[in-house]
């Protein structure tokens, strides 16, 4: 399985219009959505049904019995997260409660004990052949690494033998990026022409790069700073990263993702640019010579 | 000498799994005594840092040599500092595997990835 | 309650990337006659790109890791079996600790019963201040290849906690994970931006849920609004959201931003919008807060 992941570093550069994009092009057997936090992957693909839905357990959180409990304050003195609150009563932060343990372990009246937490939801669509793996992190939960991980395993359990996967992926450069990387064959940077899209493309290049993992970038919205789409493409042959193209601004891009179209389905100028981003990625990721790990 | 190697089920006819840290066993094969003893991976349900909780399983259980698909670079660190070497599987066959490397025909894994840091930092 | 305090702690979020939270920000505090600016976007922070500060002053933010005395340490491994995060393995009578997985939270040091464990310090990123005309900023990053940007984001309120003096606006990550509500916790008003897409929506009203689960007054900037049918508007009035505004889209505004100039710094235009903006998100904190008992 080759599996392309789509990363963007800065949010709203256009990641998940472009992915669903090459979706369409390439009608790919298994394909995810790993922006855990904001899944929107499904907003604009056509995903089938339901085949299945699972629980996500992130760490359990602490929990403490109030008719155990002495009020000895020892719990909160320690926690290194603030997370145990004095309201009359001790309670624990949901939040903030990393799991660590060390209430429960140091409480002397044994009033603490380890509640397993839903932090998620697991989802799979089929439809046809192809599958559609995604997740909905709970609001203000930790893990989001983890099910990212899992989002991926759902993926390649579904369809095992599928040839090839396109994974969306989430913006920024922490844990659930880091997580997404992990096991990928080729990673397309979307960037954006401005001095933020490059700053924050520049730092998921040194993320990928830690990594070993082949990166390739392409500009969207290109024409909306000519010069900044040059900076671009001088800063990738100096590094060394392959170019794929670039894909202009385009308001017909807004209507159709607001139909819940993908701008592969319409007759348009993204749509057209897009196709050409996406044959010079899959001619990359499909090259001779390549071992797969 | 103790050789481990992950499997997807408690059966020598299993297929190797894919994944070092978060398989559901491992299977310990012992040349001399000619026994397979079966490993419950109790490092599958972290939410974090299952390659090195894995790995303590191995060192553990006085293994001698891993044969692993792949192996994170915590997992990794823990095996050179235990002197347990890892060869790459080839295929998933358990069997054939374990006969590959008894006769010397696997090779020793040498690209070890990057921790997947995915332990529940929020 | 009555606020004591003269300033106002204004956290502006948006769930997606990419809608114009900086831009909000950065312009609100530049419009004001003197403020602060925070930027909590520790892992993609880009306000300092507009504001481009001088005087700048750097600080390192760091976590604290355990460290074992071999020779004190007698292979118990209660430390091993305690930690919850598989932070720590025995081997060949070696007490190893892994500083990326490690969760900081002290337990391993309390249990030793040898007295084996010390801590200390790792950087995973740090603080910048600097100052730009009225604007003082904090800008918070954190180093590539480290998960969690939480500790940066509470050194980042320790340093401002005091701040009585002058109005402070909070450039929050994008989601609704940990980080965001870090950001926010302090907040008196979030101001949520949303840009007039499904995706907008979609993650506007993952915001909208967190905002509402902390009890925080909110108001909503309506950013790249077309007189076309705006799905996010849409979503503000059907659920009672107060607008506090609606910036045009505007290709020459766009142009300024992707070349990280301030707006209301660059033309007189801009600077009566949101100094316009500005007034009436301070009538509505008033409001919210005089109200609020």
């Amino acid at each position: 399985m080759k599996q392309l992941l789509i990363l963007s570093g800065k949010g709203g550069t256009g990641k998940t219009t472009i992915a669903s994009a090459f979706i369409r092009f390439s009608d790919p057997e298994a394909f995810a959505d790993c922006d855990v936090d904001a899944p929107n992957l499904h907003l604009v693909t056509r995903q089938g049904s339901v085949s299945n839905k699972k629980n996500y357990y992130g760490l359990p959180r602490a929990k403490i019995d109030v008719t155990k409990c002495i009020k000895c304050d020892i719990c909160r003195q320690n926690c290194r997260f603030d997370a145990i609150l004095l309201d009359g009563t001790y309670k624990v932060d949901t939040f903030a409660c990393e799991g660590c343990g060390v209430c429960e372990v140091l409480c002397p009246a044994n009033a603490i004990t380890s509640k397993p937490a839903v932090d998620g939801e697991l989802l799979l669509y089929e439809k046809d052949k192809n599958i559609f793996s995604t997740a909905q992190l709970k609001m203000g939960s930790g893990t989001s690494g983890l099910l990212v991980t899992e989002v991926k395993k759902q993926m390649k359990e579904a369809k095992p033998d599928a040839g090839f996967a396109i994974i969306d992926g989430s913006p920024g450069i922490g844990c659930p990026v880091i997580a997404s990387l992990s096991g990928v064959d080729m990673v397309l940077i979307v960037a954006e022409p401005s001095l933020s899209g490059i700053s924050d493309m520049k730092r998921i290049i040194e993320t990928a790069d830690k990594f070993g993992i082949k990166t390739a970038v392409c500009v969207n919205k290109s024409d909306i700073n000519m010069e900044n789409t040059e900076k671009i493409k001088e800063l990738c042959k100096k590094e060394k990263i392959s170019f794929m193209g670039e894909i202009p601004f385009d308001p017909e891009a807004v209507n159709a993702v607001n139909k819940g179209i993908t701008i592969a389905a319409i007759d348009c100028i993204s749509g057209k640019a897009a196709k050409k981003v996406y044959e010079e990625t899959a001619k990359l990721i499909f090259e001779k010579g390549d071992e797969k790990k | 000498m103790k050789i481990a190697i992950p499997v997807n089920e408690k059966k020598v006819e299993s297929g190797v799994c894919m994944s070092f840290g978060r398989t559901p066993y491992f299977l310990v094969n012992d040349t001399e005594e000619k026994e397979n003893l079966f490993i419950e991976n109790t490092a599958s349900k972290s939410t974090g840092g299952a390659g090195i909780k894995a790995a303590q399983i191995i060192v553990d259980n006085e293994v001698d040599v891993l044969l692993t698909p792949r192996c994170g670079e915590n997992a990794s660190g823990v095996f050179q500092n235990a002197g347990i070497k890892m060869y790459k599987t080839v295929g998933d066959s358990v069997e054939s595997n374990i006969k590959d490397f008894i006769s010397g025909n696997l090779s020793l894994l040498e690209e070890i990835h990057a921790g997947l840091h995915d332990h529940g930092k929020k | 309650m009555i606020m004591e305090k003269n300033n106002m702690k204004i956290a502006v979020l948006s769930g997606k990337g990419g809608t114009g939270k900086t831009l909000v920000s950065v312009n609100l505090a530049a419009a004001s006659e003197k403020a602060i600016y925070i930027d909590c976007d520790v892992e993609e922070p880009n306000g300092h790109l507009f504001f481009k500060p001088d005087d700048k002053k750097e600080k390192e933010v760091s976590v604290i890791i355990p460290e074992v005395n071999n020779d004190l340490c007698n292979g118990c491994r209660k430390c091993v079996d305690f930690c919850r995060f598989n932070a720590l393995a025995y081997i060949k009578n070696r007490l190893f600790v892994f500083d990326e997985i490690c969760h900081s939270c002290g337990g391993c040091v309390m249990l030793c019963p040898q007295n084996a464990l010390t801590e200390r310090k790792k950087s995973i990123g740090k603080i910048i201040e600097g100052v730009s005309e009225q604007v003082y900023l904090y800008t918070g990053m954190l180093d590539t290849g480290e998960a969690s940007g939480v500790p940066i984001i509470k050194e980042l309120f320790q340093k401002t906690k005091d701040i009585s003096d002058k109005d402070i606006f909070i450039d929050c990550p994008p989601g609704s994970a940990c980080v965001v509500m870090e950001s926010i916790k302090d907040a008196d008003y979030c101001i949520l931006v949303a840009e007039p897409t499904i995706f907008g929506v979609h993650n506007l009203n993952l915001v909208y849920e967190l905002v509402t689960l902390f009890k925080k007054p909110f108001g909503v900037i309506l950013n790249k609004y077309m007189e076309e049918k705006d799905p996010s508007e849409e979503f503000c009035i059907e659920n009672k959201i107060k607008i506090l505004g609606k910036i045009k889209f505007d290709k020459a505004l766009g142009k300024l931003n992707s070349e990280a100039q301030i707006a209301v710094r660059t033309n007189e235009k801009y600077k009566v919008i949101f100094t316009s903006l500005l007034e009436t998100v301070k009538k509505e904190v008033r409001n919210e807060t005089a109200s609020d008992s």
